[in-house]
């Protein structure tokens, strides 16, 4: 007890301290905190890429925009838990005087520090984390949902197959709160396209052996299996339902995958599938441009989490010369009404309920004899234009939402 | 068709099967665990880290020397042994006067570094290693299409298992073992080199581990991360059986693996727990497991 009152104080006099400067930027200084996963299961779609990726950004905002403001970037590991993740932040605001806390991959870390940045009226820009809870019941007016959700990837995906047929469904799911969203949006787009969802399984996270549950998907007869999960959970799931003879028979759909993904799997177990991004580094010259740059930092192509995190932060930053000062409501104002327009996004914009809205894109996976060179996996098959697909405001259950 | 509990027959039965071929996992890693503990007494950490190796070391030999599965089958398990023999000489000789924690954190440790560099080279989404081609398709037994691979999984881990526990139990190479863990200093003085057999024990254990994370690479993706999602189990498959008791760790790990895969035709959501709940109720019952002895 008398430690978190001596907490409290300590904050509120670094509080304090923060208020009194905030005529322009605070400390001359804009920090941006990279809060990820650097280690675990998500690492390689975002981790060390992410931050990269924010690097990147630092960089190219100095070189154009010239600002009379330095800028400096932490970056911690949060191990995939939200309580790290929220001590983290916490430590960040109150000590490290961070502006900005970022990228956040995994649903329960972006909830955990979403808290934290409105207690502290700091801002949360999450590109990694999947949930469609961050812009409903857990929306805040200091977050933004920068690359993606589970509604805009079921949306994507679930709609292109059931379109090709794929009628009946059966759901492998990882049983936590991100693929629990997404079996739900993904069911709800099943459903509202004529199709029908005959079971679904849930196994443990993270998990190595999928044998079991594919079984029960191949004796449920469904046409498609559905996988709710991601990372090693998806590519292990991909590889079993092969080796057990249950693709090509039944189909796979992957309701959240990533280059990443493919690249480690290779063409032959992927070729046909479906799947929805956010950003494909190979869809036209600016991409491909920006791409190159960061392949040569990494020698990897980035995912739509890491291209999402370098948009979010320069979007950030140009507020904050825009607004001449790190003020969270002038930023967070100036942001919801500037379009985004960049090698990410065109004509992006936020809502009111923190959500980026954006074009996405379905693709397919290129047959191994159609892919010409490195990373040559996708074929765009059809843009999904930004007003389609994210959750329309309507079925929002944000607070912030006026209806 | 006939059911229990709901479930149909052939479903029941097609999920044992892939809980008996978990177990043989679970049996071989607990086995080199088992054989590490009971001559060393070293609980060894590492051993998740040195299965992932054995995994890295095929996905190596086939990407860039075209050595092919079954010449990895002989060759890994030969390399990641003499990775642990360096282990031991330069690491856990000098532990073990000393009390059992100190050789656990130093392995976990090790785990720790060695997976830290693959994950730093290789990242977390794991490379993918083909079955062989003599071992694609699979049987059809009737209740369930079972591929070749796995139905190979089971007899070689099996074959491996009991050879192990025939060599420790019936040989007099495994006499000498037995006598000098439970009198070094008594069988040294009978002219036999003790601390030769401890390094090569420790050298053979950790090519138990070697050995799965082969058999392990065409089953799952090659991932720096597979060895620390698996270990845990087996750890609780080694106290469960009794620590240090080789039938003990064959047996549990095959058990274990079948009651896995009926908790994951009841209740999904707990297989990843179930190892644990009976982990508890075999420490209340037996504290020293159920093949173990009372010190």
């Amino acid at each position: 007890m008398k430690r978190s009152t001596l907490a409290a104080a300590v904050a509120a006099a670094f509080g304090l301290a923060a208020g009194a400067a905030q005529a322009q930027v605070s400390d001359n200084m804009v920090k941006i905190g990279v809060l990820t996963d650097m280690s675990g299961a998500y690492s390689d779609l975002s981790g060390s890429g992410a931050v990269e990726a924010t690097k990147m950004a630092i960089e190219d905002f100095k070189a154009k925009e010239k600002p009379a403001f330095g800028i400096e970037i932490v970056a911690a590991d949060h191990q995939n838990k939200g309580d790290i993740s929220s001590n983290k932040a916490r430590e960040w605001f109150d000590r490290e005087k961070v502006d900005v806390v970022t990228e956040l991959v995994t649903t329960s870390t972006a909830l955990a520090v979403m808290k934290v940045a409105k207690e502290k009226n700091k801002i949360a820009l999450v590109s990694g984390a999947a949930s469609t809870r961050i812009t409903n019941d857990d929306c805040n007016d200091v977050t933004v949902h920068w690359t993606y959700d589970t509604y805009a990837v079921a949306n994507g995906t679930a709609k292109a197959v059931v379109k090709q047929g794929g009628k009946s469904w059966f759901f492998l799911t990882a049983d936590y709160a991100f693929g629990h969203s997404l079996e739900k949006d993904s069911s709800d787009v099943v459903a509202a396209n004529g199709g029908k969802v005959l079971g679904a399984v849930r196994h443990p996270f993270p998990g190595t052996d999928f044998s079991s549950f594919l079984l029960k998907a191949q004796a449920s007869g469904a046409q498609v299996i559905g996988l709710a999960n991601a990372g090693t959970d998806t590519t292990n799931s991909i590889k079993q339902a092969s080796e057990f003879g249950i693709t090509p028979k039944q189909s796979l759909a992957g309701l959240l995958m990533f280059i990443t993904d493919v690249h480690s799997l290779g063409l032959k177990a992927t070729q046909g599938m479906y799947l929805t991004e956010a950003f494909y580094w190979d869809a036209n010259d600016e991409t491909r441009a920006w791409s190159k740059r960061f392949f040569e930092r990494t020698k990897k192509m980035p995912t739509m989490v890491q291209a999402g995190q370098y948009s979010s932060v320069m979007h950030y930053l140009k507020g904050v010369k825009a607004t001449a000062g790190d003020d969270t409501q002038k930023v967070m104002a100036w942001m919801k009404k500037t379009p985004v327009n960049d090698f990410f996004a065109k004509n992006g914009s936020i809502r009111e309920d923190g959500r980026l809205v954006h074009d996405m894109y379905l693709m397919q996976v290129k047959k191994p004899e159609e892919s010409k060179y490195a990373w040559d996996y996708y074929h765009v098959r059809q843009t999904i234009p930004a007003a389609e697909a994210f959750q329309p405001l309507a079925l929002s259950k944000c607070p912030l939402v006026k209806k | 068709m006939t059911e229990i509990f709901g479930v149909p027959l052939p479903a029941l039965m097609g999920q044992l099967m892939l809980g008996l071929v978990n177990g043989s996992f679970y049996a071989m890693l607990s086995l080199g665990l088992a054989v590490i503990f009971g001559m060393l007494n070293i609980i060894n950490f590492a051993h998740g880290a040195l299965y992932m190796m054995g995994a890295f070391f095929a996905w190596f030999g086939l990407t860039y020397w075209g050595i092919g599965y079954w010449q990895s089958l002989l060759l890994v398990p030969l390399a990641v042994g003499a990775v642990g023999v360096v282990i031991e000489r330069s690491l856990l000789q000098w532990l073990y006067k000393l009390d059992h924690l100190y050789g656990l954190l130093l392995t976990f440790g090790l785990a720790l570094i060695i997976e830290g560099l693959f994950r730093a080279q290789f990242g977390v989404s794991g490379q993918p290693y083909q079955i062989p081609d003599e071992l694609s398709g699979a049987f059809n037994l009737g209740f369930m299409f079972l591929p070749k691979y796995r139905a190979w999984v089971i007899v070689s881990s099996l074959a491996v298992c009991l050879t192990t526990w025939y060599v420790i139990e019936k040989t007099r190479l495994g006499g000498y073992l037995r006598a000098a863990t439970e009198n070094p200093k008594l069988t040294q003085a009978f002219g036999i080199n003790v601390p030769l057999l401890v390094m090569l024990t420790y050298g053979f254990g950790v090519a138990l581990a070697g050995f799965a994370g082969v058999l392990a690479a065409p089953a799952f993706q090659v991932n720096p991360l597979m060895g620390s999602n698996l270990i845990i189990g087996v750890f609780a498959v080694v106290v469960i059986g009794g620590m240090g008791s080789i039938l003990g760790s064959i047996v549990t790990g095959l058990g274990l693996g079948l009651i896995e895969g009926l908790t994951k035709v009841f209740y999904p959501e707990a297989s990843a727990t179930v190892v644990f709940i009976i982990m508890v109720i075999v420490l209340m019952v037996r504290p020293a497991g159920l093949f173990g002895k009372e010190k």
